[in-house]
């Protein structure tokens, strides 16, 4: 990475690491939840933008840390013997055995990555050995995220239905409305970003990175010569629904709830928009991009909600068509870089088009 | 009701939910077979469709209006289907998951208009009295039960509209120069055939199939600015399940996966039948990763 780069985001950092001293409560708390997504959308960039798989139910991973989570969260407000109101209202006497073991926070926060990540290469697995990919793969992940919701509001006596969970007190045995508590979450948020963030750029910059960009570009080729693409593509996409389960958790103890509305395929979809307006291959990108809809998205939407949805719908087509790179390509207009591995050769394209001729073919 | 009643009424209900995500899914499965586009705006296409006959029904006389109104939604979505491709779809080619993303921008843009003009309550399309009533068995161990006239009436046009397809596939020059195309597109374009042209009937004749959809389905439920997103991934599962470009396998996907949920809905709830479709789908392509009906080809990847 240059040195310029390295240089803004070492500036970035200590902006964020000082936000507190510049930025009112409000925005603050906006801020974090907003920077969890980030860890998201870093994943986001690892899986599509390197390894050119579309995950367009990203939601359903970030679900299901936030639910484990949020399901200790919602039992250690309880007093011994109680079980939580939606329950009671949904006629349950007795707290069902799936939810016991979350009484252990430790248990819940190992669940909350676990399962995200266990599940997610469970899936990846069985559809990449198999070949199935690109488009197919894309709309049966956006099929997932929709069911997962359905279901989640089906089974209203133990998951809160349409609602969700909500009404946490403490967490860890730090009062959650305290602004102390608040303000450690957020650091907590930025420190977890930080390291995601170094975590993810050092991979990327390894052989396995090399091997995901390679089978972006190219997955015969990569074939070709003696490599099995599918445990690269599993790999990366667990890894993807790890961060999105990591940023479940930071999320929800950010905002204080978690619902199905947050978790579906609308939700979903615009996680990828995050990720290609701030450039699909960056990870800072990823970031930016976030922060940046995402205030966008409070100011405009309380302001004019009509109008919101036509600029997201236009971003989308924008994004897509005229930059396709996003911010990111656009800077690096301007930021000469010194690398030799960039798609944006004259030679390469048009090997990357015929590679992908091979592989988008209708044939197939 | 007896047994055997139920389990016809829920079979009848599986081909009438199959005859309409037949029509939704066409479209998709013949502009992704041919151009390895999905068209995520098509399910707004429906819509599209169903308030198209909306607003026809507003000016002429119920009746003779309906079919009119049939054809102003197939005639309308086609155009705005046409004009989506040459000024979207077409600078995307070569990128379907771009395409993909899109499109959705565009399905946004159209949901979010349809609730500002016509509002966030559905609008209803009442059948006319030749669709109105329903069919009743009179004798028999199934005597007293009914088939509403408008699902029959949707699961006939369904089928003609599969016939007419067939045939023009298959029968005319142009199903020729799409059959060419589909096939192998850069020797199509070698041997003169416009390759570009092609592709742009075949998107706008599926995107009117969706209008027409919409315009059937408005006889069963009301017209809603979101009606599309509820079938829509119903619809491209039916296309993952058929195999790319097959209109064979396409009919019985759609019969497969309609089937699937009426039956299911037997035992379990609608949110339960959704999430055992999706594990039937995941596991269906373990054993056929093509599709039902897989096209044979000798390029790169197959099998």
């Amino acid at each position: 990475m240059p040195r310029i780069e390295n240089l803004a985001c070492a500036v970035a950092m200590v902006l964020l690491l000082l936000a507190p001293l510049y930025i009112g409560p409000y925005n603050l708390s906006l801020l974090g939840r907003f920077l969890a997504m980030g860890i998201l959308a870093m994943g986001i960039a690892l899986v599509w933008g390197n390894a050119g798989i579309l995950p367009l139910g990203q939601g359903l991973f970030f679900g299901l840390g936030a639910y484990a989570l949020a399901m200790h969260l919602k039992l250690a407000a309880l007093g011994p013997g109680e079980i939580p109101d939606f329950m009671q209202w949904n006629g349950l006497d007795s707290l069902p055995w799936l939810w016991d073991p979350f009484k252990s926070g430790a248990f819940a926060l190992a669940a909350a990555a676990i399962v995200p990540t266990a599940f997610a290469a469970a899936l990846a697995w069985l559809l990449f050995h198999r070949r199935v990919g690109g488009v197919y793969f894309a709309i049966i992940t956006q099929a997932l995220a929709l069911a997962a919701t359905t279901f989640i509001i089906s089974q209203q006596p133990y998951t809160g239905g349409f609602n969700g969970l909500t009404d946490f007190s403490d967490a860890f045995g730090f009062t959650l409305t305290d602004q102390r508590t608040q303000t450690g979450l957020y650091f907590v948020t930025v420190i977890i970003l930080v390291l995601v963030f170094l975590g993810t750029r050092w991979l990327l910059e390894t052989q396995f990175g090399k091997l995901l960009r390679a089978i972006r570009d190219g997955e015969n080729r990569v074939r070709f010569l003696g490599y099995d693409p599918a445990p690269y593509k599993v790999a990366a996409f667990a890894i993807g629904a790890l961060l999105a389960g990591i940023a479940g958790i930071l999320f929800t103890l950010n905002i204080g709830v978690i619902s199905p509305a947050m978790i579906g395929v609308v939700p979903s979809i615009e996680m990828v928009i995050w990720v290609a307006v701030g450039g699909r291959d960056s990870l800072a990108g990823a970031i930016i991009g976030t922060l940046l809809i995402n205030f966008a998205k409070d100011k405009v939407s309380s302001a004019f909600p009509e109008i919101w949805l036509y600029l997201m719908g236009a971003l989308f087509v924008l994004v897509v068509t005229v930059l396709p790179d996003g911010l990111g390509g656009l800077l690096r207009l301007f930021i000469r870089e010194p690398r030799e591995e960039s798609r944006k050769t004259l030679v390469l394209p048009v090997l990357v088009a015929v590679g992908d001729e091979t592989r988008d073919d209708p044939e197939n | 009701m007896t047994e055997l009643a139920l389990l016809v009424g829920q079979g009848f209900n599986g081909i009438s939910v199959a005859s309409i995500l037949l029509l939704a899914a066409l479209g998709l499965a013949l502009s992704f077979g041919l151009m390895g586009v999905i068209n995520m705006a098509h399910g707004e296409f429906l819509m599209m469709g169903g308030y198209l006959t909306y607003v026809t029904l507003q000016f002429l006389p119920h009746g003779v209006g309906y079919p009119i109104g049939m054809v102003v939604a197939f005639a309308g979505t086609a155009l705005f289907g046409a004009a989506l491709e040459v000024t979207l779809i077409r600078r995307l080619y070569g990128r379907p998951l771009d395409t993909l993303l899109a499109t959705w921008g565009v399905s946004l843009i159209l949901q979010q208009a349809a609730r500002s003009i016509f509002g966030p309550i559905g609008n209803e399309v009442t059948a006319p009295a030749w669709l109105a009533g329903s069919l009743t068995v009179s004798s028999g161990p199934l005597a007293g039960f009914g088939l509403p006239l408008a699902r029959l009436f949707i699961i006939a046009l369904s089928a003609a509209v599969l016939a007419l397809i067939a045939i023009l596939i298959v029968r005319t020059r142009m199903g020729m120069l799409v059959q060419a195309v589909h096939q192998d597109r850069a020797m199509a374009e070698a041997l003169g055939i416009n390759t570009r042209n092609v592709d742009l009937a075949v998107f706008a004749i599926g995107s009117g199939v969706a209008g027409l959809a919409g315009s059937a389905l408005a006889l069963i439920a009301p017209v809603t600015p979101t009606v599309g997103q509820s079938y829509i991934v119903y619809a491209f599962l039916v296309v993952i399940v058929g195999g790319l470009g097959s209109i064979l396998g396409t009919l019985f996907a759609a019969l497969l996966i309609g089937l699937f949920s009426a039956g299911w809905q037997i035992f379990t709830s609608v949110s339960t039948s959704d999430v055992l479709l999706l594990v039937f789908v995941i596991a269906f392509i373990q054993f056929r990763p093509r599709g039902i009906v897989s096209a044979r080809s000798r390029s790169l990847e197959e099998g």
